[in-house]
Order: C-alpha cells, then structure tokens, then sequence
C-alpha cells in the first residue's frame, strides 16, 4: 500500500485535536443562474465527525463535490493540512487523503469484495501481489476500525449495510484520512445504520476526520462534535453539538422556528371503516410476508404500524391498496369485502374510497416524467371527462388548486415532476390523495426524503384527515413519527402484528423489543441508561428512542 | 447538464443530424469520384421537382407515416414493437380478402372495409406478442421479430399456394377490378401524373391527428403514458399493464396493416410477395427520428419518403452511384439521428448554458 498516497506519509496522524484537517475559505459556486455555493466558510478540525445538515438544495451537496474534485469553484480556496490545494479531480482529492462514500454505491457488483477494493488503485499489470497485499491490509484495516466483512464475498450478495462498508473500505485502502460520507443512512435499516455509527466512532477514535452529511437531526444529534447547517446556498452557522439542540437546528436550517413535535388533541373514533381479516400475502417471490393480519382502523383515528423495515409492511400496505394479490383473507372497506384479484385492483380499491401515499413516491406515487398537472389526477384519471376523451381544463383546475392547498413550490402546473423537491413531490402525492376525500387512508412513510419544514406539514394535514373524521393507517419505520401520530400503534415482526400499544403510555423498551420479535423477560437494562449496545436489540432501541441516546456520544 | 431550449430539441437537433448525415454521405459520394451538390441536387428534384416525383415521394411517406405510428404508439406504452414489417403483411391478407370478396363493387363502399378489415388481421398478428408479453412475460422485441419471418414464410405459402390463381405465373393474388381500388390522387389532381399516390394518403394524415389525440388527449393515451413511463406507477393508479399492452400492441398492428391499404388497396390492386418491402423497418426509424410525435414522425416519413424516391432517381441519373450507395445514405441519416442522435446535444446544451455572472447575485 505504500507509494499511493504521498501526502499521508508526511501526516503525523494523532497530533493536537484542534489541528484544521480541512479549510474551506471563500467558495463561491455558480450553476447558471443558481448561486448554488455562497462565500462559504469551513473549518473541520482534524480527529473530529463534522455533521452539514441543511435542506435538499441548499448546498451541502455542491460544497463535498468541489471539496472532492467533481466541480471546480468558481472562487474561494481549499486548504488541506494547512496548505492551500486547487483540487483538480477525484484523484487528486483522493491522493490528499479525502476520501468519499456516495449515497448511491459505486462498485461492481459481480466483483468480490477485495476485487472491488483494489479496483483502479492496482499497483502491478499481474493482478495476483495487488490482491495478496490487499487482503493483508484490508485484515488489517477490518480489525482497527470494525469493519469485518468477507474480502471474497461477491458483491451482490452482501446487503446495503455491507455494501456500505465496502466503500468506505475502498475509501480507506487508498489512504483517506478524512471521509466524506453524503447521506449514508438513507438506504441502511435502523440496525445497519447503527453498526455504521459504531463505526464511524472507531475511526475518529483512530484519528479519522469524518464529514457526514445529512438531514436527520437525531443522526446529527448522535454522532457529531460540531454541525454547520447550510441554507439556501450558504453556511448560516456552526455550532458544537453539545451545545445545541434539534431544534435550534431545525430553525437554522429552515430560517423559521418549527414544531418538531406534532401538537393534535384527543381523538374520537367511530365506526369501523377499515378491516383485514386473516390477510396473507406473498411477495414477488411467492415467500409469505404477511401472515394472516387481523386489525381495525375506525373513522377519527390514526392507526400505527411500528415495525422494522422489512417485516411485511409494504406488502401489507400494498395488499390493502390493490397493488398485490391476497393469499387469503380479506381486506373490507366500509363493512364491503375489496376484490383485489388481477393487476387493476388497485382501481377498485379507490372505487371504495381507499387513497393511498405509497411508501415509495418515485418508484410508485409518481410519473416523474409527467408534468405536475398529470400527476395530480394518477389513478383518478377517469373522472375527468365524461367520453374517452381527457377534460384536461378540469384536470389543470384541479391540479391549481390542489397545489395552492398544499403549498407545492413552485406552483408551476407544467414542471415536469422530476424537477420538483422531494418535499414537494411527496405534497403532490399526499394533496392527489387528501383531496378526493377518501374514507380510508392509507400511507406508507410520509415524510421518507423530505424537508423539516414540509415534515410539519405533513403532519399536520395527516392529523387534519383524522379529525375531519377519515380512518388512517400509518406505516412509517421513524418510531418518532409513529409515536406522535398515531392514536394507536400496533407492532408488526415477521409479518405479523405482535402486539398493541397506547402510544401515550407505551414503554420504548417494551416496543422496541416487540418490534425485533423478542420477549418482555429478556430486558436486561432500563430503557435510556444502555452505555454500549451490544446485542442487536438493544441497537434497534437505541435508534428507535434516539432522544435517549442523544446526547450518549456529544459528551 | 442544463436541458436544451424546447424549440432546439425538436428542431435544431434532428436538423444538424440531417446536415451531418448529409455531409458524411457527401464525402462518400466524393469518394467514388462524383460530385455530391449535383448529387443532392437530383435528389431533391427527383423527389419534389416535378409532379410523378413528388407523388411518388408522397406514396412512400404514407407507408412511412402509418408503420413510424406503428412503433410510436407502442413506445408510448414502453413496448419496442419491431413488428411493423409483418403486421402490414398480414394485414395485406385482410385487405385483399375483403376487396376479393366485394371485387366489382364500388370503392367508396370497399374503401372503408379494407380499411376495418386490415386492421383486423394486422391488429391480430400483433395481439398476440402483445398478449404473450403481457400473461407471459416473454420479450415484445423477440416475439415481434420473429413474428416477422413468421408472417413471411406464413404468406408466402398463402399467396403462391393459396390466393394464386391458376394460370399465372407470378406469385400474386388475383387482381381487384379498377372500380374497386383506392382512387389515385392522379385522377383528381393533374400535378400526380403516373404516380401512385392515393387516398390512403389522406387517412395516414388523418392517422396522424387521431395519434396525437389518443396519446395526449384521452384517458386512454393517459394510461398508456403512465405505463411507458413508469409500469409500477401505472399498476399504483388501477390501469390493468396487462390488458394495455394487448390493447396498445392490437392497435400498433391495426396502424401498420394500412401500409396495406396503400399499396394492395390503392396501387397493386393484388396481393404481391414481400409488397411491404421494409416499410416497416424504416418505421422504426421514423419514428426514433419523430421521438413518437405525430408531427416527428410525419416529417420524418416526408424525409425517408424523399431519401426513397430520390435515392432511385439519383441511382437512375448518376451511375456512378448504385443503389447500394443510397441505401448507405439512408443508413447515415438513421445513424446520425436515431444511434447518435444525442451526439451533439452536448455541445448545443454548453451553446446555450452560457454562463451569466451577472444572473447569480438574485
């Protein structure tokens, strides 16, 4: 491994903390019209985990590609080390020792683990001394900072977290000393997402710097010594995290104060409108994935389902909505059994005044090659316009309006959807399904990708359909938004509903190990107090109850 | 990368490709010792210079028109229907079944019904790629390829076994009498003179509006833009994927079988071996050319209409170049803009980003 990286071998890793690894002095950044990098100002102190929170597009983004060599600033400097670099490419940024883990993996995925490492950073034409040196250091390096992962394993049969590590294993094989990381967690489960928080505690424990990007505030919270919140293309502070609260951040980081905490009053359920009987459902795959579901949703209350992601959630939610055949049971809206037989159930389901925020927008809420009008009407097509013609002045009317409602921005009816923030994209969907005044609602991770500011929102028109009398099923993997929202929370593991809870007296604990399938009697420790979490349950409740845990590593 | 201005997407774009195609062919003409201005020059009188030329040109751009609609209207629903060249001859077969049947009767009854009745056998030759996509899962591009050969070796046999009737020599069906062709446009417009162009020209015309409607002004066309688009989506919104890909792949065969109403209807006035003659190939172009819009593609069927008919003026006149050579320069042109057709949209896209320092301090 030597010969790579020049500029580490001059480092003298370990020295005063305070040292600055990074030095970004003046950026300025122009795409087109857009002022995308403002006159910005960054200081990341050697040994240290840097969290950038800001909103999508207010510039984080931007700022790591120019610190890595994607984009060249249009003004400012880069110091790395103390001395000023203009950094031309990847290669230069990486030869500096700035590594960086992209949110979407780049590896082969036919290559194994160790192929995928030394790719581009082979040493000899004969590829056999690369790997044989590569598999001793990649030891080495699984062994100081946590990272075990199998060298030979081909890469498409690892998982997401894993995946993961193999990037910032191929960072750290190439020298990196700091590490960009651009929203990691976003694609990790809670558990994953945890062990990678371990890890990056190992690597700044190793004198690593860390620069982690990111909107969630609890990750922020958790792991960071000092936060820089961005907006709208400029660095408006930086802060010591002890020092600072969600909130403080999430002021700064919109311009406004805003609720983090949903504020809704009592609810007064009615009659039944939503029930599944005995419901199976299998995946693509034909493996069981929920396994015979019995619950009720009445009108005037928000029913929760708590549950690690992956446990049958989505094939419930899809099952409900016509998406996807039922083995058996029975899905009844308003006491009438839905026929969910063949691919156009999903029409029928909306017959019976079923709406439904899919989980996942892009991939199904959304046409996004379709202007923000069309979109508006996606699966009410057919009520616009009597003949086979499409009444498209009623359509864009609708749209108009329902856009003003929601406060989608910007208000242009013809934007093609892909150019929309995901905020805004997710009040496209929720203000399509709102607004046809459904009876049943149901919706699958409301605020997944969504701005802090939109996020208020978004509660507060979901709490809006609850007290105008609707009957809501949430299904979110955030426990906080299911504590806040629900009037009742049922836990689902392995497709199954495992127990019921009130979430104004529920106990974390209890939740979170009913969630992992796990039994009241095994609790070892009093929720909030757990110093190290060593067991996989006790890692879902750590994310699962971020508040506790918050200040655990800030200290 | 900044997105081109609308009016340069549509227009610039495949204009330069065109410039490019030809300027590449011209150098090819160079090449064999002649002189490509003048080479050009008989190209474009051949096929708009004088009146039988032009209506020739016309004549291949209906072909053109109704196969390019053919793939367009399928690639809307996100299905790559490389089937048009089959589909009109098998809806060759309903064209002729039905004039043969009504043969003496008068056109204007016989019209209309050709007109159903191809539909018919080209909508059901492509029905069922379509249903086997759809149940099945099995490739619309595999199925509609091999239905290809498929409805050669199938009409071959019809024809010389089938429809031939004894005593002639040619594998041909029996002739229509002239009452019951498609009128020419020669017998009302002087200008037509010994070109075949006919009435069928008006309907691809007409086909192209009713595309337009379908695809943006209908429910229907809603649908099928939602399935292209995003089939999981499509699914999410209630539309049936499997019920649209029959119904989308029925129609494309219904569009591609008019090419048979031009030529068995309007211009043989009998059924001839292979008459479709890679019509539908070149639909795939056009409509790649066309990006499926019904104004794309009927001014990229006017295109290869005029490379067809004055690619053959061009072989007659200058024979230093061979037909070979043309079909070269056609393959140029769908090269430039069909394969490489975003070649340039670089460079244009830097053109017309042009960074403005004045714009950034809002």
């Amino acid at each position: 491994m030597t010969g790579l990286n020049p500029a580490n071998e001059q480092r003298s890793p370990g020295t005063a903390a305070s040292a600055l690894a990074i030095e970004l002095v003046g950026i300025n950044k122009h795409f087109g019209p857009v002022h995308a990098n403002r006159d910005i100002h960054l200081a990341i102190k050697r040994g240290t985990v840097h969290g950038i929170v800001g909103e999508n597009g207010a510039g984080k983004s931007t700022l790591m590609s120019i610190l890595y060599g994607f984009y060249t600033a249009d003004s400012g400097t880069i110091m790395v080390d103390g001395v000023e670099h203009k950094i031309t490419d990847s290669r230069h940024a990486l030869a500096l020792g700035i590594g960086m883990v992209h949110q979407h993996f780049m590896l082969v995925d036919n290559f194994t683990v160790l192929e995928n490492v030394v790719l581009g950073a082979e040493d000899s034409a004969l590829l056999r001394p690369t790997l044989n040196r590569a598999r001793d250091h990649l030891k080495q390096l699984a062994r100081d900072y946590g990272l075990e992962i199998d060298p030979d394993a081909v890469v498409e049969n690892l998982s997401v977290g894993q995946q993961q590590r193999v990037e910032i294993l191929k960072a750290l094989y190439r020298g990196a000393e700091t590490l960009i990381l651009d929203e990691p967690t976003g694609v990790l489960t809670p558990a994953e997402a945890d062990h990678l928080f371990r890890i990056l505690g190992k690597l700044r424990a190793e004198g690593k710097t860390i620069i982690l990007i990111t909107h969630k505030l609890r990750e922020i919270m958790a792991i960071t010594d000092e936060v820089s919140v961005m907006r709208q293309g400029e660095m408006v502070a930086t802060l010591a995290t002890a020092q600072t609260s969600p909130e403080q951040l999430a002021e700064l980081m919109v311009g406004r104060r805003v609720l983090l905490r949903v504020e809704k009053g009592a609810a007064t359920p009615g009659a039944v409108l939503l029930e599944v009987e005995n419901l199976v459902v299998t995946d693509d795959f034909g493996v069981p994935r929920v396994k015979s579901v019995n619950f009720q949703v009445r009108s005037g209350e928000i029913v929760g389902i708590a549950g690690v992601a992956g446990n049958g959630q989505s094939e419930l939610l899809e099952a409900i909505a016509g998406m996807r055949d039922q083995q058996s049971g029975e899905v009844r809206v308003k006491g009438k059994a839905l026929s969910l037989e063949g691919d156009d159930g999903a029409a029928r389901a909306r017959a019976a005044g079923l709406a439904h925020v899919p989980e996942d927008r892009l991939r199904m809420g959304l046409v996004t090659n379709f202007s923000a009008w069309e979109n508006t009407i996606l699966g009410y097509q057919d009520q616009y316009g009597a003949g086979p013609g499409l009444d498209i002045a009623k359509a864009r009317a609708s749209a108009s309006e329902y856009m003003k409602k929601f406060d989608v921005r910007p208000a242009n009816l013809d934007l093609k959807t892909s150019n929309f923030s995901g905020g805004n994209q997710q009040k496209l969907v929720l203000a399509r399904e709102m607004e046809r005044d459904p009876d049943v609602l149901i919706v699958g991770q409301p605020t997944r990708g969504v701005d802090i500011g939109a996020i208020e929102f978004i509660h507060n028109q979901i709490i809006k359909m609850r007290d105008a009398g609707k009957a809501i099923l949430l299904v979110s993997v955030e426990l906080d938004e299911i504590r806040s929202l629900s009037d009742r929370i049922l836990v689902i593991f392995d497709g199954q509903i495992v127990g019921e809870a009130d979430p104004a007296t529920a106990d974390e604990t209890e939740l979170g190990l009913r969630m992992t399938g796990s039994h009241k009697d095994h609790v070892v420790t009093e929720p909030g107090t757990l110093p190290e979490h060593e067991t996989p349950i006790q890692q879902t409740l750590v994310q699962m109850s971020p508040k506790d845990n918050s200040g655990r590593d800030t200290n | 990368m900044t997105p081109l201005p609308r009016w340069a997407d549509v227009v610039l774009l495949p204009l330069l490709n065109v410039v490019l195609a030809f300027l590449v062919g011209g150098l090819i003409v160079l090449a064999v010792g002649q002189n490509p201005l003048q080479a050009v020059g008989i190209m474009l009188y051949g096929a708009f210079g004088y009146g039988s030329g032009f209506g020739y040109t016309l004549y291949y751009t209906t072909d053109f028109i109704f196969a390019g609609l053919a793939v367009s209207l399928a690639f809307h629903a996100g299905l790559f229907n490389i089937g048009p060249e089959g589909q009109a001859y098998v809806g060759g077969l309903g064209v002729i079944l039905i004039g043969l049947a009504l043969n003496g009767m008068h056109w204007a009854l016989v019209f209309p019904l050709m007109i159903i009745c191809g539909a018919l056998f080209g909508a059901a030759w492509a029905f069922v790629p379509g249903y086997l996509q759809a149940k099945r899962g099995s490739h619309v591009v595999i199925t509609t390829i091999m239905f290809n050969f498929i409805a050669v070796s199938m009409m071959g046999y019809i024809i010389s076994r089938i429809l031939k009737p004894a005593g002639v020599n040619s594998d041909e069906s029996a002739p229509l009498e002239a009452i019951t062709r498609v009128p020419q446009l020669r017998g009302f417009i002087e200008l037509f003179k010994n070109s075949p162009v006919n009435l069928t020209f008006f309907l691809a015309i007409g086909a192209l509006f009713l595309v337009y409607w379908l695809i943006w002004h209908t429910k229907f066309g809603y649908a099928v833009r939602a399935l292209g688009n995003n089939p999981v989506a499509a699914n999410y919104a209630g539309i049936s994927n499997q019920k649209l890909i029959m119904i989308v792949m029925a129609l494309a065969g219904a569009f591609a079988a008019m090419v048979a109403v031009n030529n068995v209807g309007g211009v043989q006035g009998r059924l001839i071996l292979n008459f479709v003659n890679g019509a539908g190939f070149v639909g795939i172009a056009v409509a790649f050319m066309g990006k499926g819009h019904p104004i794309g593609v009927g001014l990229s069927a006017l295109l290869f209409g005029m490379l067809y008919q004055g690619g053959q003026e061009l072989a007659f006149q200058m024979p230093g170049i061979t037909r070979e050579m043309i079909v070269t320069i056609q393959a140029l042109v769908i090269l430039f803009t069909g394969a490489m057709g975003d070649m340039l949209r670089g460079p244009l896209g830097r053109m017309f980003a042009q960074p403005d320092p004045a714009a950034g301090a809002k």
